[in-house]
């Protein structure tokens, strides 16, 4: 009887051992995932995304707004005439983004820092929402008369971006954002206006999004004049580039522009045709080393 | 009376001496990719994959979380993730196989390896023989690989838009450090 005993117990351990799940012991990992891609573009329409581009990456943007279709045909539905806007933008590390850019309409130069403050993530770490901050800086350049100082044409904006990717194809933002202007056109506007942005993107195919954007100004602070920011559009995303066909309200495409002085209405047609192109560089240094 | 006690501390010894000779675990991993396209090599690096060895019966097991190679283009890292390995839906790859040679691994020194198994990227298993070099050290192994991965093996489509800028074959190579395991 002993000597069975013996046997069993010597041998036991060895052959449950054997049988463990190897599969098992590599899976007890904690690795954390983190989300990516919330959104394409670093913009979802006109707005800031909460994405930036990542370390020693840079985006080129080629942005187009046509004028507003309802001019009808003699002027070929606002495709007549246009403002642009290139921008660069670039990744100092994965969370920190400079970015600058220039826009034709009102000849508006504009800087910002975008910093991506909260990831979300799973995995061992489940944090619900990504949190990215941004502070922007815009100067008219364009002769008016009489011709204002500098301080005057600036005008300031400061942003968080708070965005959640519910599923692989749905994604959703929101965006509390304050602009102080030096000096309103509106001289009975206010300076300072707070509003919100919210904006979503849903996912047709792997490589195409239907992206919607709503800039809520909070009442009694500008022009009756001047109407909301509503726009939508299709984002394309090939190789290198993101490609987005878009409709809105809005012809200018600094925050200041389509936040606080939108003067289309979509109910009247002053619908603009536009797009974004946006195309990604590295620089990260190669890596010679051959696998 | 004796025997009562030398049973139980046969076990504990046996115990002992086989688990730390047999499981592997690893220490350090590094896992790349590369695949030569006429525009642009891709390239990608991996250093958080999962490894056991098995040396008694000569199993092993690797798994790699996808979404964890970086690539120096992170818009082509964003792509890898959401348009062609679908990482959140299948966000290990995974190989599971065994040493075939017959090999006496408890002595130091270096082996060509070939292990087969089965290799599971996209969701899609493929039984393969993977080869690599296995040197065994006092405490220590290093296991060496290199392999192709077809794409259409796995079911992972490339668009006709970017066809000519991803390859259609992938090089992987793998340099895994091991220790012994530790609970």
């Amino acid at each position: 009887m002993k000597k069975i005993f013996l046997i069993l117990g010597l041998i036991l351990p060895i052959s449950s051992f054997a049988q463990e799940d190897l599969m098992k012991l590599v899976s007890d990992s904690n690795e954390v995932f983190v989300k990516t891609a919330t959104f394409k573009a670093t913009r979802i329409i006109n707005g800031h995304s909460v994405e930036t581009v990542g370390k020693n990456n840079m985006d080129f943007i080629i942005a187009h707004r046509f004028d507003r279709i309802n001019q009808g045909f003699e002027e070929f539905f606002g495709l007549d005439a246009a403002t642009n806007r290139l921008g660069l933008e670039y990744g100092i590390n994965d969370r920190l983004m400079l970015g600058l850019g220039r826009s034709s309409f009102q000849k508006t130069f504009d800087y910002f820092a975008k910093y991506k403050l909260i990831r979300q993530t799973s995995g061992s770490v489940s944090t619900p929402v990504s949190v990215t901050v941004l502070g922007g800086y815009a100067i008219r350049t364009q002769k008016t008369t009489p011709q204002l100082s500098g301080s005057d044409r600036s005008s300031y904006t400061a942003e968080f971006l708070i965005a959640r990717k519910f599923s692989e194809a749905f994604s959703l933002q929101l965006s509390p954002t304050l602009i102080h202007r030096n000096r309103a056109d509106i001289f009975t506007d206010k300076k300072t206006v707070i509003a919100t942005g919210i904006g979503g993107r849903m996912k047709l195919t792997k490589r195409t999004s239907l992206n919607g954007e709503y800039n809520y100004v909070l009442p009694n602070q500008i022009d009756n004049s001047y109407n909301n920011n509503l726009s939508f559009s299709f984002d394309i995303e090939t190789g290198g580039h993101v490609f987005q066909l878009l409709f809105t309200n809005s012809f200018g495409m600094t925050e200041r522009q389509f936040i606080t002085e939108t003067d289309g209405s979509w109910g009247s047609g002053d619908i603009h045709f536009g797009f974004n192109i946006s195309r990604s560089f590295s620089f990260e240094k190669k890596n010679r080393q051959k696998p | 009376m004796k025997h009562y006690l030398i049973v139980p501390v046969l076990i504990l010894i046996f115990n002992c001496a086989s688990a730390q000779n047999k499981l592997y675990s690893v220490s350090k991993s590094e896992f790349s990719f590369f695949s030569k396209t006429p525009l642009e090599d891709i390239k990608a690096k991996n250093t958080r994959a999962n490894s056991i060895i098995n040396l008694s019966n000569q199993e092993l097991v690797i798994r790699i979380p996808v979404s964890q190679f970086q690539f120096s283009n992170k818009l082509m890292q964003q792509h890898f993730n959401e348009n062609y390995m679908e990482s959140e839906k299948y966000p290990y790859a995974t190989f599971k196989g065994k040493i075939i040679e017959d090999l006496d691994l408890s002595k130091p020194g270096i082996y060509s390896v070939n292990a087969s198994g089965t290799l599971n990227i996209h969701g899609v298993d493929q039984d393969r023989k993977l080869s690599g070099k296995l040197t065994v050290g006092e405490n220590s192994l290093v296991l060496e690989t290199k392999f192709d991965v077809l794409l259409v093996d796995h079911k992972i489509d490339i668009p006709k838009l970017v066809f000519k800028k991803i390859a259609e074959k992938i090089e992987v190579s793998a340099n895994i450090y091991y220790t012994p395991y530790v609970k």
